[in-house]
């Protein structure tokens, strides 16, 4: 499964059990509108850490923020990178 | 400093018949009679008066035995529990200012502290004493360290009055009481155990964790103990086990930990014909209350009343107890710990709903997701609700987005094909019943969980 597959995949998981409704969402869905709040995103973070065993928002040389899916799915192939 | 004191532990044991009194572990029974003009020693009574013992024998029994004989004599015991690493041996025995230790026939310590004048105690050097045991009797301090916390633990200070202050004295000694525990008789709620069988005039049985639990329990049924304590976490444990069936003890108490509804609800199920007592006690605060009605929490009725041995306030969240079964202080402290009006600060957060208050953590050990808080242990009753559970540890996780998340390790009662259902099912319950920044991000299931010597979760933000 691709990184971005997971990640969606997650995002669906974590609403579906928080009982959210989220917008189908392409790379340019703005994520703050998706229907996830912070707790949820939280809750995916911490989650793809284990299943990715990545976790780019703790690095400190990333500095930008994911605004968008696109961004947010970005972030996690360029960890998966290095 | 030596204060007089009338009764040693010794002479409120003998000034009675003992007759049918023992004590015994998987290495066999002692009548306590035996002990009545008899020492079990490597040194005479007199090399121990006025001195400070540190008492690090590896079993129980040895401890047991030089309790029993040095109350009264040294000018202070240090209770010294097995697991404590060496380093904090060290810097215990340094605080205490120990002079000599007390080991186990078949210890080979391996502290570095060649200061110390090394003795044992062994049952296999019973012998008679070459003195009469009457002199003046000095108030032996009783030195008990804290556990749950990490690094050098703190030495907490007690006297025999302090400690034998929750037994009823009065009630008439009953040879038929068998006690036991499994809490090792050097931290405070085993202490208790110890004592009890020592002045309750009923025996007691000793458990030990080299030994397989089936094993243990086995001895406890054969033994006809009577009345034990433990830990919830222990007490889950050994409703594990298959070897609980001929175990049918009257009395069950748990102390410790928070006894949540479930853990009493299945204690009932499997002892029908037990009366099942959850008490609060903590090394510093003393014996607080006993819990009868085998509900969790405690009733808002027993805060604030002023008659009574114990008096209970709550103050900040937390539970506070004034009594004469309280320490005074800290070893090297100066301060003492209860404050003006008398109370000390359990550190135990309680919450009054209804007509009860209910325990919901210590301070400290609670998680904060995004600033709200979190008590671990609220989270673990709803998921120990289920059926297919056995235990669980909440804690906190690092996250990069909210400051924390709450993650939880589950042991299933056994392995299950199931996980997956079960975890949904675990999901399910929390959603329902707390807040959702209270659910689980992540539900893993392990194997089992740390459980600290003195039978507590092991948690690393306690």
């Amino acid at each position: 499964m691709s990184i971005r597959e997971t990640i969606l995949r997650e995002i669906g998981r974590v609403a579906q059990e928080q009982n959210k409704k989220i917008s189908a969402l392409t790379d340019s869905s703005a994520l703050i509108d998706s229907g996830l709040d912070s707790l949820c995103f939280a809750v995916v973070v911490v989650r793809l850490e284990d299943e990715l065993g990545l976790d780019p928002f703790s690095d400190t040389e990333n500095t930008t923020h994911p605004v968008t899916f696109g961004d947010l799915v970005r972030i996690y192939e360029n960890a998966s990178e290095v | 400093m030596q204060v007089k004191s009338d009764h040693s532990l010794w002479d409120r044991i003998f000034c009675r018949d003992t007759t049918g009194c023992s004590i015994s572990d998987t290495g066999g029974t002692i009548q306590i009679a035996e002990l009545a003009r008899a020492s079990s020693l490597s040194m005479p009574l007199a090399a121990f008066r006025g001195r400070s013992v540190l008492l690090a024998a590896r079993d129980q029994m040895p401890a047991a035995l030089a309790l029993l004989e040095l109350d009264g004599i040294a000018a202070r015991i240090t209770l010294c529990p097995p697991d404590v690493p060496n380093e904090h041996v060290e810097a215990v025995a340094a605080e205490a200012n120990a002079e000599m230790a007390i080991i186990g026939p078949a210890d080979q310590p391996s502290w570095n502290l060649e200061h110390l004048t090394l003795a044992t105690a062994d049952r296999a050097q019973i012998r008679p004493l070459a003195v009469d045991r009457h002199q003046s009797c000095i108030a032996t301090e009783w030195i008990l360290l804290t556990s749950g916390t990490t690094g050098v633990p703190k030495l907490v200070r007690h006297s025999l009055a302090t400690l034998a202050g929750p037994i009823d004295i009065a009630a008439p000694p009953d040879p038929r009481i068998v006690w036991s525990t499994f809490y090792d008789i050097r931290r405070y709620g085993g202490l208790q155990i110890y004592l009890r069988g020592m002045l309750g005039g009923g025996s007691l049985v000793l458990t030990s964790g080299h030994e397989p639990l089936a094993d243990t329990l086995c001895r406890l049924t054969k033994s006809g103990v009577t009345h034990i304590s433990g830990t919830p976490s222990h007490w889950r444990r050994v409703l594990m086990s298959r070897a609980i069936g001929e175990f049918a003890p009257g009395n069950v108490r748990l102390s410790g930990e928070i006894a949540d509804q479930t853990i009493l609800e299945r204690l009932k199920t499997a002892f029908p014909n037990a009366r099942i007592v959850h008490a609060f006690a903590s090394t510093e605060a003393g014996v607080g209350f006993e819990v009868t009605d085998r509900r969790e929490g405690f009733p808002a009725a027993m805060v604030g009343r002023q008659d009574g041995a114990v008096r209970i306030k709550v103050a900040d969240g937390t539970l506070r107890l004034k009594s004469a079964h309280t320490a005074d202080r800290y070893l090297g402290a100066t301060n003492q710990l209860a404050d003006d009006d008398g109370y000390v600060d359990t550190g135990d957060l309680v919450e009054l709903r209804g007509d009860r208050y209910f325990f919901i953590g210590r301070r400290g050990g609670i998680i904060n997701v995004g600033g709200q808080k979190v008590h671990p242990e609220e989270v673990e009753a709803v998921i120990n609700q289920h059926p297919a559970v056995h235990s669980s540890l909440v804690k906190s996780r690092k996250s990069p987005v909210i400051g924390a998340v709450v993650v939880a390790e589950v042991v299933l009662k056994q392995p299950a094909s199931t996980a997956a259902e079960v975890e949904s099912e675990i999901r399910a319950s929390c959603l329902r019943e707390l807040a959702a920044h209270k659910v689980p991000a992540i539900i893993r299931f392990v194997p089992a969980l740390a459980v600290t010597p003195g039978g507590k979760l092991m948690r690393n933000n306690t």
